[in-house]
């Protein structure tokens, strides 16, 4: 009996996706302006990192970030923020 | 710093301020947490259906039920014996309009859960309508600038007071251009049982209509001309408050945004008025010093 009451009950459990599935959704191509890190002139403080709001900016082997060009929307949040200034945005060409 | 728990590839808007809040969030909350989310930018952007941005559980409740959901999720974890924060992450349309009765309840009903409303003072997803949580003289497609008007005539709702007159054991403001004290608030809220309530500050390039990388700059003037306050309360008792040295002209908020741009042009009597609030808030939470 309880068996069949279990069985009884459906729940439709609506859209169910993976976790973090959104990195295919590469969105670089909405970029109209690139951010160009200069590590000579990085403190490595990491505030360019707080405030992505793409959540994409790596850290290199030797220690400095740098956007991941493929999610980079271009917005300058890092450039405006950086307080060594050392991210310059510059117009992207793109080719092809 | 960069959290593991939210992947790129979401749609928000370039410069939004909304997933910037979301990675500080997670940043002070942990990976043992399972997030709630009205529908609003947070759910259409991170959540493209078949994917999603989060790394955390995290279920979509309706418009105004993502309080009451958090709810039936705490019991059934108390159930479960399992351990595990729930947080409702919601927009300011969701939190201040349409979701106020089933937050109300789960204030009333002393829940644990921590509710975070990312205020972007308007309904963005659907094209910048204007909801109780715009600012007075801010123009929206619902309340635009024109002939016989300045734009929004009411002032901004004020939610954390309402959630102070329930009781709500800790209530909190926050804005992004302070990141730091966004994840402490987040980490102080994890350690008190029973509702929470923090509302963030959460600038919208599109909406407000300023440059996408002014993002925090704005997020960080809405705090030092004393329009946006923040401040924590704990048991109902105001303890502490973002006191703002030689606090700014409302002007400098207001001239980057074009929400505002017909107040600078000519609506003299309405800029003052902006500039008085500004003043109360100064006045009621002693900002100045």
């Amino acid at each position: 009996m309880n068996k069949a009451k279990r069985n009884d009950i459906r729940l439709i459990p609506g859209g169910i996706t993976r976790p973090k599935t959104t990195i295919t959704n590469k969105t670089g191509f909405w970029r109209t302006f690139i951010p160009i890190f200069n590590e000579e002139r990085c403190n490595k403080c990491g505030i360019c990192d707080i405030f992505c709001p793409e959540n994409c900016i790596i850290i290199n082997e030797e220690g400095y970030r740098h956007p991941n060009y493929d999610f980079c929307k271009g917005c300058g949040i890092c450039a405006e923020e950086c307080p060594k200034d050392a991210i310059k945005m510059i117009l992207e060409s793109k080719e092809g | 710093m960069s959290s593991q728990l939210f992947a790129p590839g979401h749609t928000a808007c370039s410069g939004c301020g909304m997933p910037i809040a979301i990675k500080l969030i997670l940043e002070g909350s942990g990976k043992d947490i399972i997030v709630v989310s009205p529908t609003g930018c947070l759910e259409v952007t991170t959540t493209r259906y078949p994917t999603s941005a989060w790394g955390v559980p995290w279920i979509h409740s309706l418009f105004e039920n993502a309080a009451a959901v958090a709810s039936g999720i705490e019991r059934a974890l108390k159930v479960l014996n399992r351990d595990a924060n729930v947080i409702v992450i919601a927009g300011d349309g969701a939190t201040v309009d349409i979701g106020i009765g089933a937050l109300s309840g789960m204030f009333e009903r002393g829940d644990n859960v921590t509710y975070i409303c990312y205020d972007n003072e308007a309904y963005m997803n659907t094209g910048v309508q204007r909801c109780s949580s715009t600012p007075y003289g801010a123009s929206t497609t619902t309340s635009p600038v024109g002939k016989l008007s300045f734009g929004e005539d009411r002032p901004k709702k004020d939610l954390p007071a309402i959630a102070v007159a329930h009781g709500v054991p800790y209530v909190a403001t926050a804005s992004i251009g302070y990141p730091k004290d966004v994840i402490r608030k987040i980490k102080r809220a994890k350690e008190i049982v029973g509702p929470k309530y923090i509302h963030i500050l959460t600038p919208c390039p599109t909406g407000w209509r300023f440059d996408e990388n002014k993002t925090i700059e704005i997020a960080k003037l809405a705090v030092e001309t004393g329009l946006f306050p923040i401040y924590e309360i704990e048991g109902g008792t105001l303890i502490k408050v973002k006191k703002i040295k030689n606090r700014k002209p409302v002007e400098e908020y207001l001239r980057l945004q074009g929400r505002y741009r017909h107040i600078l042009k000519g609506f003299k009597d309405q800029l003052e008025i902006i500039q008085e609030i500004a003043d109360k808030n100064a006045e009621k939470f002693g900002l100045d010093g």
